[in-house]
């Protein structure tokens, strides 16, 4: 190797020459891939809405069975009405890194799920029934701080606006093997059957240590202390008046569909 | 222009003579990570050979232009883009896949193989043999983690590439299968077993007792 090549004049040459043929190639990728990627995406959550609602499917018929099963809406935080949603609007839902439009800053009281910023949209979905007129069940996107970042899932709803029908962490951080058991089958099931709020509206669910059964609890993960709490406060915060409780009690009286 | 006998060696000569699992000892990380099926394991497989064997020619291209102060970083750079473009395509032709890879695919920058590769061949050879060792060393590789995945998928699962091959007990068949071989460590006795037969066919790889 030549003297040359230690100058500093030309290891600047070299560095950024190859800065720029290395952005140039990775940009490309990402903008030129950038559709089919979404387009992935969309359909992930599909899949990801039909497991909260338990529904079965053929991997391949997802989008099919989507299609026929579930009707999806755009709810307002502020006045809790419905509005049916746009292709953009679902694909932007499909996208956790955007919020969206924000409705205000939550404070630090109310923020027990470590949510930061209450959107002013947010999907809304609707399961029907095997004939596709019944519901079946309401699906609704909540979260809450994990122990390393925030944990995404869906919470599916019985027909009376009450009862959990299904639970799906469908995109989080969490620790392999011990936080990250919460996208387990065999623990989200757990949930199943349990009240998520009285005909009250008062919060019943529960992640606990040593958790009665009887009671509307689910038992804690073990050594995954941080991560349990944050399912826990996702669901205090989430089914609250500062969230979709207003909501739900439209749901129960019947005057939202 | 290197004999054909030479380009062989640098081409064949990773998969059993020089492997970079077997005998290097490289890599093993994500021999262990992702050899639960044989379906994630060959897109691994096909990312990892990609990425050496691009990077491999990229960097020989080059290798005349690079201040040595700066030679990793150089080669750190390339590679850590190839490991991107890869993540990319993979996000858009086969989603499943590259969520469950998630983040081994990225991993690929870290893997030794790629960085080992780089710095003790290809900043010496021409383009033409630092592409064909990036390839031979990808199978090294490949042939390691497709025969451990075989394995832990067969007598993990019951399955190969996802199709049930030995119905299993739980389903109404006769397989109970193996519960240690769906977990990663189970790889080091895979990896241990391949070792063990190399050695006996190829003694030379065996160390002098100390």
């Amino acid at each position: 190797m030549s003297k040359k090549n230690e100058s500093t004049s030309k290891t600047f040459i070299v560095v950024i020459a190859l800065c720029l043929v290395c952005s140039i190639i990775v940009s490309g990728a990402a903008v030129g891939l950038k559709d089919r990627q979404e387009a992935n995406a969309a359909l992930a959550m599909q899949r990801n809405v039909l497991q909260a609602a338990r529904i079965d499917f053929p991997s391949g018929e997802a989008a099919s069975i989507y299609a026929e099963r579930i009707r999806e809406y755009r709810l307002n935080m502020e006045t809790y009405e419905l509005t049916s949603a746009s292709e953009e609007e679902l694909a932007a839902a499909a996208d956790t890194e955007s919020q969206g439009e924000v409705a205000r800053r939550l404070s630090a009281d109310e923020d027990v799920a470590g949510v930061r910023d209450l959107e002013q949209y947010t999907m809304f979905y609707v399961a029907l029934g095997e004939d596709g007129e019944s519901v079946e069940s309401y699906i609704l996107p909540i979260r809450g701080a994990g122990l390393w970042g925030m944990m995404y899932a869906l919470l599916a709803l019985e027909s009376d606006g009450q009862t959990i029908a299904g639970l799906n962490f469908y995109d989080h951080s969490e620790t392999p093997g011990l936080g990250g058991e919460i996208q387990n089958p065999r623990w989200v099931s757990n949930f199943e059957g349990k009240q998520a709020v009285d005909s009250e509206g008062n919060v019943e669910i529960r992640v606990t240590k040593g958790a009665n059964p009887q009671d509307n609890e689910v038992d804690a993960l073990s050594g995954a202390t941080i991560t349990s709490n944050g399912v826990d406060n996702t669901f205090q915060f989430w089914l609250s008046d500062t969230a979709y409780g207003p909501f739900l009690q439209k749901l129960r009286e019947g005057e939202v569909l | 222009m290197a004999s054909a006998k030479e380009m062989k060696q640098v081409l064949f000569g990773p998969i059993f003579a020089n492997n970079p699992i077997a005998l290097q000892i490289l890599g093993v990380c994500s021999a262990l990570a992702v050899t639960g099926s044989m379906d994630n394991t060959l897109v691994m497989c096909l990312a990892l050979t990609f990425v050496v064997a691009v990077s491999n020619f990229s960097i020989s291209l080059i290798r005349n232009h690079i201040p040595s102060s700066v030679r990793i970083i150089v080669q750190m750079t390339i590679i850590a883009s190839l490991v991107i473009v890869v993540d990319q395509v993979l996000q858009a032709y086969a989603y499943d896949i590259a969520q469950e890879l998630s983040v081994f695919v990225g991993l690929i920058i870290t893997n030794c193989i790629v960085m080992g590769r780089a710095e003790a061949f290809a900043m010496k050879e021409p383009p033409g043999m630092a592409l064909l060792d990036g390839i031979g060393n990808g199978l090294g590789y490949s042939i390691v983690l497709l025969t451990v995945a075989f394995f832990r998928e067969l007598f993990g699962s019951g399955s190969l590439f996802g199709l049930q091959i030995l119905p299993l007990a739980t389903e109404g068949g006769w397989y109970t299968p193996v519960g240690l071989l769906v977990l990663p460590p189970s790889a080091f006795f895979i990896i241990g077993g391949f070792i063990w037969v190399l050695r006996t066919f190829r003694t030379e790889q065996v160390e002098a007792k100390e």
